[in-house]
């Protein structure tokens, strides 16, 4: 067992007694204690828990519990409450905050007997594409330090690219598991809105905050996914459904895909040239796999960056409103009336990047300008939302670049906010669709990974996770680590 | 151009009253602070703006990504109240209360 093992692996060694879940857990919070120094990718370490819970699970084990999961170290992105544990969703504002009960995806988790070994870095409040945003300071990439690990669940990639965890939970409100995934060389999905329970998850935009997992590639992503996945009555946003293939794919490990698919090209997002010949390079191998290309048009997808930001900066404006220095989080010292209260611990509490957007969204939504923008941002969203659905009438699932670059330098785009939101081009359009995604390491530019991203109708992830294993049964680039040569 | 559109003339857009915004949003920006977001502010605008190209005529809203409406849940008891837990991390109480600063003298 070595550090870049899968969970599958180590769920494997488990079972045959090469070592217990105590000692996998020890293997990984020492090498966190090692390179954490140097990536800040951990905010929060739960030794004490962890081991606790993995001596409970080697227990179970004992008494005959053979669950493929039980026993598995990973991490939680700092975004989901943790009852007793630290969660500070990357923000001076909630830097105190101990959540009093746990989100779903972590009780789903737990029960599962899966051993959180910490809380990972991230852009405060899920608002950035370089986790060059947190209160607890920037994350480095673990293919060059002088890079950004993509964000906002730029931490958990990181993690994962590095070999401190083999998977780790993230959010993506408008690409935040797929770009730092392609970003980190790692496999990131993006489920369907509605999968996975947004119940103790901290709200940034509610209509497109979906949790996913990041793994090193897309069986322990499904291993992972079937785990976080599942009606939750605590959200009413959550998917009345419970499809069988998940169980089974935990259980036995995802199906072949046993037929040959149409898959699409949106010409939209092959305009710049400049970064393709790893896509290129995909599409080669996709075909020799028995699937057909064919080019598509999706016509709104420039309209997706802006209609994402007034949605979401609008959500988030409405979200953010509740710290405000009373209940729970920051509070400025010696406050001199209520308004000062509210006004110096928000302006105390919170980065550059969330005021902006705060901003942004109280404009939008100001007296005179809510027609004008949110609710014409809505119209377009049905727009993009049509333009998926009329693609997926001709083709099974969608192909696309992940990320317009490779990873940026440290502060190369911090002064240019609109560079930096360009960043979500590719991913935006899909979270305002709603629809499930999954970013695939596909080669290297200049040393450093690229991501290509497949896209599928409504619940359709089953399909995203058979296209992607056989696309990483006939390539490598999965397997690639920090340090090889490229 | 759809008719809802604002007019985003340059007079209209360096109008942008970040105080104002800021008070509405509860946040106190300070006279230093409050240029640069303005800057920063009229870039993202502009950006957003070029949305407004975009014809949405007859075309309804979609509030939902899978256009569907949020689940309504039974009226039960499912949980009983525990301030002394919810309230651990409160900054200030007494007696199960908030303490703020008085608005009433």
């Amino acid at each position: 067992m070595n550090e870049f093992s899968s969970l599958r692996e180590m769920s494997a060694g488990l079972d045959r007694g090469d070592f217990s879940s105590v000692e996998l857990t020890q293997a990984h919070l020492d090498r966190i204690q090692q390179a954490n120094a140097a990536l800040n990718c951990f905010i929060t370490i739960n030794a004490e828990s962890a081991l606790a819970a993995a001596a409970q699970a080697d227990e179970q084990r004992a008494q005959g519990n053979k669950s493929p999961t039980l026993g598995l170290p990973f991490a939680h992105k700092d975004i989901f409450c943790t009852q007793g544990i630290l969660t500070t969703a990357g923000s001076k504002m909630l830097s105190n905050f101990v959540a009093p009960y746990d989100a779903t995806v972590v009780s789903n988790m737990a029960a599962a007997g899966m051993i959180s070994v910490g809380k990972t870095n991230m852009d405060e409040f899920a608002m950035g594409s370089s986790n060059e945003n947190s209160f607890f300071g920037p994350v480095s990439n673990p293919w060059d330090h002088g890079r950004v690990p993509g964000g906002s669940s730029g931490g958990s990639a990181a993690a994962v690219a590095a070999g401190l965890v083999a998977g780790a939970t993230g959010t993506d409100t408008g690409g935040s598991i797929r770009q730092p995934a392609a970003l980190c060389g790692i496999t990131g999905l993006k489920p369907t809105y509605g999968r996975v329970s947004r119940y103790g998850m901290i709200a940034f935009a509610s209509s497109l905050d979906q949790a996913g997992p990041m793994t090193r590639d897309a069986e322990d992503a499904a291993l992972m996914f079937g785990v976080m996945a599942g009606f939750d009555p605590k959200d009413s946003t959550s998917a009345e459904r419970r499809d069988a293939w998940l169980d089974t794919t935990v259980a036995n490990g995802i199906a072949a895909l046993d037929r040959p698919l149409t898959i699409g090209l949106p010409s939209e997002y092959f305009t710049d040239n400049s970064n393709l010949s790893d896509i290129d390079a995909a599409k080669t191998v996709l075909q020799k796999l028995g699937h057909k290309l064919v080019e598509v048009s999706l016509p709104h997808t420039q309209a997706a960056i802006p209609v994402y930001y007034v949605l979401a900066s609008a959500e988030a404006s409405t979200n953010l409103s509740r710290y405000d220095g009373v209940r729970f989080g920051h509070r400025c010292d010696d406050p001199q009336s209520l308004q000062d209260l509210y006004e110096r611990s928000r302006e105390e509490g919170f980065g550059e990047e969330v005021k902006r957007r705060i901003l942004t969204g109280t404009y939008t939504l100001s007296v005179g300008y809510f027609d004008a923008y949110y609710l014409k941002a809505q119209k377009i969203r049905r727009l993009i939302s049509e333009d998926f659905q009329q693609a997926f009438t001709k083709v099974d699932v969608l192909l696309a670049p992940t990320s317009p670059t490779p990873a940026f330098k440290k502060n190369q785009l911090t002064d240019d906010h609109v560079a930096m939101y360009q960043q979500d081009l590719y991913t935006v359009p899909t979270s305002l669709a709603g629809l499930p995604a999954i970013s695939l390491p596909c080669g290297f530019c200049d040393g450093l990974p690229m991501g290509m991203q497949l896209i599928a109708p409504a619940f359709g992830e089953e399909l995203l996770l058979q296209l992607a294993a056989q696309y990483q049964g006939k390539t490598d680039w999965h397997l690639r680590r920090p340090g090889d040569s490229a | 151009m759809s008719q809802d559109a604002p007019d985003h003339s340059n007079h209209e857009r360096n109008s942008v009253d970040v105080n104002h915004l800021a008070g509405l949003a509860r946040l106190a920006i300070g006279n230093d602070a409050s240029t640069q977001i303005a800057t920063d502010l009229h870039a993202i605008i502009e950006m957003i703006n070029t949305m407004q190209a975009v014809d949405t005529q007859g075309v309804e809203p979609l509030s939902h990504p899978l256009d569907s409406t949020a689940r309504l849940r039974c009226d039960e008891v499912t949980e009983s109240p525990n301030p002394t837990h919810f309230q651990s991390g409160a900054p200030s109480t007494v007696d199960q209360y908030y303490l703020v600063p008085r608005v009433v003298e």
